[in-house]
């Protein structure tokens, strides 16, 4: 299930209106990498990922993986391409009444005809692989109750297993942890880490904290008014080059402790 | 030194009362033309529905003279009211209720009709209505074009009264209950796909956008997004139109189309008054009972939506 192709942005851009959402961004994603997207709100980087997915149109450029053109797909093409690209929100973005098993498997309905979709039939080497996805994410137990019940660390974690049961070429998050209390967004933080080294899932995540993205990140792109601002390694992220990032000119000391997820030492 | 420099400024205390009485008196001269407005408009409305009309009464002495038309018209009222009520005496109260009923058996056959058309009616309203409802709603519909059919057809469904689909459906498919089934079911689609349609507008979108994101199709983001939220306000709003249905059925068959209907017809043609009491009676206690239950269903939906799940 590795993915062998590079994700290829080139002179992409996204217009609202007379906005430049996201303005000329050319990148390459290398296969395995664990890439984090940071920068203040507003920046692009949520706009980014929904155009890779096909959430939304981009307004030019072209983005390609592994030589297929995915900004002209269309149909069950384009479908087949979000299904190849899981996605993951920060508002989890399941389905609160149906059971954690049936949300995974909404991971499967790329592969089915309109029937069996709707008459909710799955088939039990489908329910077997949801069930191995929940148990990477130790949420077996839960798998029969209601996602809406769950707490937000967990639905996040069963948004990662419906992502898993795609059986992604790549992986997108968009602020994963923007909603979690510090320990669930390390178990979240955690599995992805896990996906991208056992499954050399391409990862690529926005992050609002930078300590995360230090943490995690193999390399980190920063945005700035929908431009590639920086593009490197954590090292090479030095206060200044934060400062110019999330525009701080005027803070004379910047404290990277105020905006972390990981204030609260949780042992390795 | 200038005139302006003489002005002192008011102080905020005394600047808040000016502005609050000058909003007071806007306040009031606004309330002041909307009610010469409302009572204008409803006293037109009366005389042109005959309110203010003056009649002539013929007295007890045979000597006729004008009345207004509401204290002419009011004893009349209880004199129908009198028309339609049972002769019953204490002691043959038996024989005299079985007069009153006199056509229970044929009632009693027409009652159970109105009931199933009301039930057929509403499944195949609720079918109807429930599928175009998705397409109809702003925020789920794949295109404008789309809406705007789906849209229409509705309005067009829900604005035609059921008695006058009736008289259509008596026409084309002949007196009796289909015609009945027909025509609410038609109506009902229209109206329960409003609601519906509303009930999708406000739904959380985030769901299908999940869905969406995981290679769904539109049908897929329906079914597994949306549907799950809404279903609850469906069931309820479905079973309200139950009881709704009952009462349209049961005056349907007026035009033929089956159903207790054509037998309010029948006594009001014939004079037989003291029957439509006992219909009324029949109704009224079938729709209580309708109600009473759909309402305790109803409840019990709601109840399982609050209540801990499991």
């Amino acid at each position: 299930m590795s993915a062998q192709a590079a994700l290829t942005l080139t002179g992409v851009s996204k217009l609202f209106d007379e906005t430049r959402a996201v303005d000329d961004v050319t990148l390459k994603i290398e296969p395995g990498q664990f890439v984090g997207v940071i920068g203040r709100s507003g920046a692009g980087k949520s706009t980014m990922l929904r155009l890779i997915n096909r959430l939304i149109d981009p307004t030019q450029g072209s983005i390609s993986f592994g030589g297929t053109e995915i900004t002209s797909l269309r149909g069950r093409d384009l479908r087949n391409w979000r299904r190849d690209c899981a996605m993951i929100f920060q508002q989890f973005n399941l389905v609160d009444r149906l059971d954690v098993l049936t949300n995974v498997l909404i991971g499967r309905l790329a592969e089915h005809g309109f029937l069996s979709s709707m008459a909710m039939q799955f088939t039990d080497t489908e329910r077997t692989m949801a069930l191995q996805a929940l148990d990477r994410l130790d949420l077996v137990p839960q798998a029969l109750q209601r996602a809406g019940t769950l707490s937000g660390g967990q639905q996040q974690r069963v948004a990662i297993a419906k992502a898993l049961v795609q059986q992604p070429k790549i992986m997108l998050a968009d602020e994963p942890i923007a909603s979690l209390d510090p320990a669930n967004a390390t178990l979240v933080m955690d599995g992805l880490r896990q996906i991208n080294k056992e499954d050399g899932l391409t990862v690529l995540v926005n992050l609002h904290t930078l300590d995360t993205a230090r943490a995690y990140c193999d390399r980190i792109i920063a945005m700035r008014n929908g431009r590639v601002f920086f593009d490197g390694v954590a090292a090479q992220l030095t206060d200044d080059v934060v400062r110019d990032i999330y525009g701080l000119e005027g803070l004379r000391e910047f404290n990277e402790a105020v905006t972390s997820t990981q204030s609260v030492a949780l042992p390795a | 030194m200038t005139a302006a420099a003489d002005v002192t400024p008011l102080r905020p205390m005394d600047q808040f009362e000016l502005d609050y009485a000058a909003q007071r008196r806007r306040a009031k001269l606004g309330w002041f033309i909307a009610s010469v407005l409302f009572f204008a408009f409803f006293a037109f409305s009366a005389w042109l529905g005959d309110f203010f009309k003056v009649t002539q009464v013929t007295n007890v002495d045979g000597s006729r003279e004008w009345r207004w038309i509401i204290p002419a018209g009011l004893p009349r009222l209880g004199e129908f009211i009198e028309k339609t009520l049972p002769v019953l005496r204490w002691d043959s109260l038996g024989a005299d209720i079985a007069e009153w009923f006199w056509r229970w058996k044929v009632w009693l056959n027409l009652l159970i009709e109105t009931v199933l058309i009301a039930f057929m009616a509403t499944a195949l309203g609720v079918f109807g209505g429930f599928v175009m409802s998705f397409p109809a709603s702003r925020n789920l519909a794949p295109n404008k074009w789309v809406l705007w059919i789906c849209r229409r057809y509705l309005e067009i469904a829900r604005t035609v009264p059921e008695l006058v689909w009736a008289l259509i459906f008596v026409f084309c498919f002949s007196v009796g209950p289909m015609a009945g089934v027909l025509a609410i079911g038609l109506h009902t689609a229209g109206a329960l796909g409003k609601l519906y349609s509303e009930v999708n507008e406000n739904i959380d979108m985030r769901p299908l956008e999940g869905v969406k994101a995981a290679g769904g199709t539109w049908f897929d983001q329906i079914r597994y997004g949306a549907v799950p939220q809404v279903m609850p306000n469906i069931i309820s709003y479905t079973l309200l139109r139950f009881e709704i249905n009952v009462r349209a059925s049961s005056i349907i068959g007026y035009v033929g189309a089956g159903g207790l209907g054509q037998e309010f017809r029948e006594a009001l043609s014939l004079q037989e008054y003291t029957d439509l009491s006992a219909l009324f009676l029949i109704i009224f206690v079938t729709v209580m009972v309708i109600d009473y239950g759909s309402e305790k269903l109803r409840h019990r939906v709601i109840g399982l939506e609050k209540g801990p799940a499991t």
